[in-house]
């Protein structure tokens, strides 16, 4: 890999050398590295772009790293990840995409990771988006991300897009039999004229599953941004969905949240603020001696932190 | 210390154009006094603390801050000059940490200990509060101490208190009258404390009693302090206008 991809790779992963345990990195468009485990597998996909990830039943304390580089303008990129995840495991999963396009010509990775979650097994999984470069040439990314969840078992996410994408469409769809728990956390902040539109649709189909999906955004200069959000309560079962976002300059944000109950016991509720830095904030850190930009730059940075 | 020359504060009114809250007042702050501001809502006290900030702006007149006019100057500016300022309702933060305002107002790398003990001066345990967001999640009496430990982590040459009182529990009360004899005999700083509560009246060095936006009174606590109490059989100790 050349600096640029290591300049990506550290933006998404947080990782400056190879990580431990399994990994497999990939860069424009190829397998650049890959590392297995006795407990976890990862094979190519023979009938299309990307690979399986086997993970044994009872494996713990492991964790997977699939990280995506991009850093050749104009290459576009369709990637099938598939998760299996045997019962009463713990692992973590880091995934994440960075492209870095210098040139005229528009970059793109359109990735579906899907996720089969064993009974009683947890996972945590963190994907990052970022994107460098000042070419011409749009850095566009769209994730798809499909979880089944089976009895008792728990996906907590946590998703991260700060800077650089342009345009990204985010599709997180959900499954939970009994007992399963998801949680979501997504940041997201836009700028210049990109647009983000982030959706989710969760079925909790199991009797005592849970769902909480908690998205906070920042929309500065003319960005748009659409947050979608369906649940779907076909049990007795609890879901929350929040949806926080800050407005500044002359963006939008549209929030469209729907829950649907089904089932006399289902519990769902849902939340959406949208609007500017309250100036009241401004004026507080102020009085503490800070510029109004330097105020709001702190708000900014802590409400996405 | 500070100097209000003439100062001035309207603002649109309904029907009838301008209202004036503020009306032609001068005061003079010596160093190191502890001065309590009362009188009746409404009378220009909070729109007073909010013009020696600069939250507000005058109409017209002075404002001079040891000799400097700061009149002009934004809020940012006066409070690097050392002004500090407690809010009547201190404000919520989604993501800013109790860690993270201390340190923002102490204006230095703040070890965490140094934390703690601002939060310990105001009776919160540190342990249970540091890493914890200003957000909804505090009560309005958690807020209020956390919002006067960011004041004592200021440490400036003065500090304007408004309403500090409100929303304090009965416990926290009795630490907080503690807390401004604290500041008060601990430093040469100047506390300028709008307040409607006699105990925090009969601890201040002079009292100055504001109503329509003028001063009504002003002298010593041994002095005006009776004058307010009397003919009042309930807890208001001043005679509504």
């Amino acid at each position: 890999m050349d600096e640029i991809q290591k300049n990506l790779l550290e933006q998404v992963t947080g990782l400056h050398e190879m990580p431990a345990g399994a990994y497999n990195i990939r860069a424009n468009g190829t397998s650049a590295a890959r590392s297995t485990t006795a407990h976890i597998d990862i094979v190519t996909k023979e009938d299309k772009q990307g690979i399986d990830i086997l993970i044994k039943p009872g494996t713990r304390n492991e964790s997977v790293h699939i990280p995506v580089v991009l850093s050749q303008s104009g290459l576009t990129e369709m990637v099938y990840n598939d998760f299996y995840v045997g019962e009463n495991c713990d692992v973590t999963i880091v995934a994440g995409c960075g492209i870095h396009n210098n040139g005229d010509s528009d970059s793109r990775h359109d990735g579906i990771h899907t996720f089969y979650v064993g009974p009683n097994s947890h996972v945590k999984y963190v994907e990052k988006h970022y994107g460098s470069g000042d070419g011409n040439g749009s850095r566009i990314m769209n994730p798809e991300t499909v979880v089944e969840l089976s009895e008792n078992s728990f996906l907590e996410m946590e998703t991260v897009q700060i800077k650089g994408v342009d345009s990204t469409k985010r599709s997180t769809r959900a499954k939970l039999a009994d007992g399963a728990r998801l949680v979501v956390t997504e940041k997201l902040m836009t700028h210049g004229s990109q647009t983000a539109e982030t959706s989710f649709q969760v079925d909790l189909d199991g009797e005592g599953s849970s769902a909480n999906i908690i998205s906070r955004s920042v929309a500065r200069d003319s960005s748009r941004q659409l947050f979608l959000s369906k649940i779907n309560g076909n049990n007795r079962c609890a879901g929350h969905s929040e949806c926080d976002g800050i407005i500044m300059d002359n963006a939008k944000i549209s929030a469209i949240p729907e829950i649907t109950a089904n089932h006399l016991d289902a519990q769902l509720i849902h939340e959406a603020a949208i609007g500017k830095i309250a100036g009241e904030q401004i004026t507080k850190l102020m009085t503490l001696g800070l510029t109004e930009q330097e105020a709001e730059a702190q708000i900014v940075n802590g409400f996405l932190k | 210390m500070l100097e209000l020359q003439n100062l001035s504060f309207q603002v649109s009114g309904e029907a009838d154009g301008q209202k004036e809250i503020i009306r032609n007042l001068d005061l003079t702050f010596e160093d190191h006094t502890f001065i309590a501001i009362t009188g009746p809502n409404g009378g220009g006290k909070s729109t007073l603390a909010r013009l020696i900030m600069g939250i507000e702006q005058p109409t017209s007149g002075k404002i001079l801050f040891n000799g400097t006019d700061i009149t002009h100057m934004n809020v940012t500016e006066r409070a690097r000059l050392g002004i500090s300022f407690a809010f009547q309702q201190p404000v919520r933060f989604k993501g800013i940490k109790v860690k993270d305002l201390i340190t923002l107002a102490a204006g230095n790398n703040l070890k965490l200990s140094g934390a703690c003990d601002y939060l310990s001066q105001v009776g919160l345990c540190a342990r249970d509060y540091i890493n914890r967001d200003v957000d909804g999640s505090l009560s309005g009496g958690e807020l209020k101490r956390i919002e006067i430990a960011t004041i004592i982590a200021r440490n400036t040459p003065l500090a304007v208190f408004d309403e500090p009182e409100a929303g304090i529990d009965l416990w926290s009360f009795n630490n907080l009258i503690r807390v401004f004899e604290e500041m008060h005999q601990s430093s040469q700083n100047s506390l300028i404390i709008i307040s409607h509560q006699e105990r925090i009246l009969n601890i201040a060095d002079e009292i100055i009693v504001i109503a329509g936006g003028t001063v009504q009174a002003r002298g010593q606590r041994e002095d005006i302090l009776p004058e307010l109490l009397k003919g009042t059989e309930s807890c208001r100790f001043y005679q509504q206008k």
